[in-house]
């Protein structure tokens, strides 16, 4: 750090240091930089206190949870019940990771692929998934479960959390957010705009980007030319960290320790979590046509659930009896998701004007009163089926309200 | 919201240090511009609500670069006013961030033409938070955009803007012509639960009226256009910079006879169909006048409503007197470009006066 050590440079006539002559890094970018491996606990000598031990184990049972949800939810899509999944099979320790690292007042920022982490938070999976399904937008009120709507347009939602985080810190409130996009995603300019700001602002956001290899087919190549994602994080002042993103407690880890960071004014950190998209970008994509099989074995070998599963029964810190448990519990759970998504979706046409402004302007109202009087024509005598159609629709809608209240509180039990 | 009461608390607590005294501005009538209105109702309303927070480039230290965030970081600190990086998206999206946490924030952008990095944010999340979560994330934001030309402003610092915003559903879209109504709307927009898009004549900054500022304008709510001259000939429908030369036109109208009616709409979202289409079945024509471009700009969106709402009133097509159709002119052309008192004449002239003889109209 050659630049470090300059003195202010005086000319010949001892005359005052030129202003360049003084200039010197504001920051040390050394102690920014991430390290050159990434950071891994599964498979080193790292020593378990109990504390921790339960923590393995909690990941594992949520891990093996978050893989058959993947997998359910992808079936959805199969039968219909889904109009997409993009699938975080093989990044599930990422998404659970996230979820677990924060406390109950921290905020989730998530994209269209971290539904399983919006999960893994406490947000109820069908309200998870009513985006991917279509029957409304994201729908779900973000206060309750402090998990934002899901954010389809690539980043934008990263200076969401770096604002809400800000705000939080002004108003002298201990939250932080955890943002999470892919390595697409760090192209954007908002993501940029987002590291920016918190930077400048010190704001207590943790972002965590997922690089599991590809933007739909484009792969990290020709996104970026920097050493690694995590080294941006220089460029704007904060530290990046650099994990195994398929190491479910090194994810934890690092995210825990940037949390805590944060939570203490520390500032944002930059997380690189190195994993790979082993499913298709979604159900209505054709991997073959930008990668090979033989790029994809390697990492089903080095598949999240299964290495967390070797190291805890080498320790043994996992029974059979334990692992059957964990597997029937993820069992029971993608049959209540698939009973509850089996049932149709509650539609009201009439929702439709109901949330555009806090009150609807005189042109929604009479573009309401069109589409009312158009429903009402098709419930005229002699249209098939339709007789009644909205008490019929009113008691559907009291039944499917309880229905899901049961649901949750099941869930929330579970 | 779930945090109305920490941010109660909290704001008690952040009272006190960094809060200087300004000297009162005396009470009584005096003579104010728009920008001093505009900063006025900024002042007034971070002084009643320690949750409305103005960000924006260059308005702390500065004042903005047209002063109308003058004196607001001296008074409530930079944590209320604040001079943040130098990009429009990051702006948008972290104060998207504080109304999602339950603050006001009042955004400014500093010209119109600088806005656009912010369009996706605006679109995509400020305009839409409201209805994807049901209501549960209101989005209680204002944005400043100074707009429009005539100021002798070099490329990019004069767009008229206001069309691509009324284009997206979820924002309010409103821009104050007078000097009274520039304060009462702004106060509005940010009491205002849903984002509004608040444009400021930047040409009409420094037009004066003689206001009493002690006792604040109070304003009509959102929706609501403002019957500005009385006439009978034709109504002249306009907002924002080109009133004051709609008014001009009405006064050189009366030599040829004509007593124009002058609307100002004051709110172009909410749109107010109801005084526009009375004020057209009162005088059975109309010239809609704006900077904007005219092609998809907002005068085809009013001449549609007028045409569908009140065909039977019209003794001619509703015309339009607007920019034309090419990227903003440089400074050295703009006049060219702008609606001037000659070319709203010449418009009101082929309003097809000769059809008040053979179908009975009245002059």
């Amino acid at each position: 750090m050659t630049v470090l050590e300059q003195t202010p440079g005086r000319d010949d006539s001892g005359a005052r240091p030129t202003p360049t002559a003084a200039w010197r890094p504001r920051t040390d970018p050394a102690a920014l930089l991430p390290d050159e491996t990434p950071f891994r606990l599964l498979g080193t000598s790292a020593r378990l206190d109990k504390e921790r031990k339960e923590l393995w184990r909690e990941l594992y049972r949520r891990l093996v949870h978050g893989r058959r949800y993947n997998q359910q939810a992808t079936a959805l899509t199969k039968q219909g019940r889904l109009a997409v999944y993009p699938s975080s099979t093989g990044q599930e320790a990422c998404e659970v990771a996230a979820a677990l690292a924060l406390s109950e007042q921290d905020w989730l920022f998530p994209s269209y692929r971290d539904t399983l982490a919006a999960v893994a938070r406490g947000l109820d999976p069908v309200q998870a998934l009513t985006l991917l399904r279509g029957d409304w937008h994201t729908g779900y009120d973000p206060r309750e479960t402090r998990v934002a709507p899901l954010s389809t347009p690539l980043a934008t939602q990263l200076p969401h959390a770096v604002g809400l985080a800000h705000a939080a810190r002004l108003r002298g409130d201990d939250v932080v957010a955890l943002a999470m996009v892919g390595d697409g995603g760090t192209s954007e300019g908002d993501f940029h705009e987002a590291l920016n700001f918190a930077a400048v602002w010190k704001a207590p956001v943790v972002f965590l980007v997922q690089n599991n290899g590809f933007a739909i087919s484009v792969p990290l190549a020709k996104q970026t030319a920097a050493p690694s994602i995590a080294h941006k994080a220089v460029g704007y002042g904060m530290p990046g960290r650099l994990v195994d993103g398929n190491d479910a407690p090194a994810v934890h880890q690092v995210l825990a320790e940037a949390v805590e960071r944060a939570r203490s004014g520390g500032g944002p950190t930059l997380v690189e979590a190195l994993t790979y998209r082993v499913e298709a970008h979604t159900n209505a994509d054709d991997a073959t046509r930008y990668r090979s099989d033989d790029e994809v074995a390697p990492w089903r070998e080095h598949d999240p659930v299964r290495v967390l599963e070797r190291e805890l029964r080498q320790r043994r810190l996992l029974t059979d009896a334990e692992a059957e448990e964990a597997a029937a519990d993820a069992e029971r759970m993608a049959a209540r998701l698939r009973d509850r998504m089996n049932a149709e979706p509650l539609l009201d046409p009439r929702d439709l004007f109901a949330h555009v402004y806090a009150e609807p302007t005189t042109q929604l109202r009479e573009q309401d009163a069109m589409l009312r009087a158009e429903l009402a024509a098709e419930d005229e005598p002699g249209e098939p089926g339709a007789a009644g159609h909205d008490h019929q629709h009113d008691q559907q809608h009291e039944r499917e309200h309880q229905h899901e209240h049961q649901h949750q509180d099941q869930e929330r039990a579970a | 919201m779930t945090t109305a009461t920490s941010a109660a608390s909290a704001g008690a607590r952040r009272e006190g240090p960094g809060r200087t005294e300004r000297p009162r501005r005396p009470a009584g009538p005096a003579p104010t511009t728009m920008a001093q209105a505009i900063n006025r109702a900024l002042r007034d309303a971070m002084a009643e609500d320690d949750t409305v927070h103005v960000l924006g480039e260059d308005v702390g230290a500065l004042g903005g670069v047209f002063r109308v965030t003058d004196g607001l970081t001296a008074e409530f600190g930079e944590d209320r006013c604040t001079d943040t990086p130098l990009a429009e998206a990051g702006i948008l999206g972290t104060a998207t961030g504080m109304a999602m946490y339950g603050l006001r924030p009042v955004v400014e952008m500093q010209f119109d033409a600088f806005a656009y990095p912010a369009f996706e944010q605006l679109v995509s999340h400020v305009a839409r938070m409201r209805n994807r979560t049901r209501g549960a994330l209101p989005m209680p934001l204002t944005i400043r955009i100074p707009y429009g030309g005539g100021i002798g402003g070099v490329e990019h610092h004069s767009d008229s803007s206001e069309a691509y915003y009324m284009a997206t559903p979820g924002l309010h879209v409103v821009t104050p012509a007078t000097v009274a109504d520039a304060y009462g709307m702004l106060r509005r927009a940010i009491a205002s639960d849903d984002p509004v898009v608040f444009l400021e004549p930047k040409r009409l900054y420094w037009s004066k009226e003689t206001l009493d500022l002690s006792e604040p304008p109070r304003t009509e709510p959102f929706g609501r256009a403002a019957v500005r001259r009385a006439g009978t000939s034709a109504t002249l429908i306009t907002y924002g910079p080109s009133l004051p030369v709609c008014l001009e036109a009405a006064e050189a109208a009366r030599e040829e006879g004509w007593e124009l009616e002058v609307l100002d709409l004051r709110t172009l979202v909410p749109f107010d169909d109801e005084t526009v289409c009375a004020a057209v079945r009162r005088t059975g024509r109309a010239v809609v006048v704006h900077e904007a471009t005219g092609f998809a700009g907002p005068g085809a969106e009013i001449a549609a409503r007028i045409t569908e709402r009140c065909f039977h009133h019209l003794q001619a097509p509703v015309l339009r007197v607007t920019g034309f159709d090419i990227p903003y002119p440089p400074p050295m052309l703009e006049k060219h470009h702008l609606p001037g008192v000659d070319r709203i004449l010449d418009a009101v002239a082929r309003l097809q006066w000769e059809s008040q003889y053979t179908e009975g109209g009245t002059p």
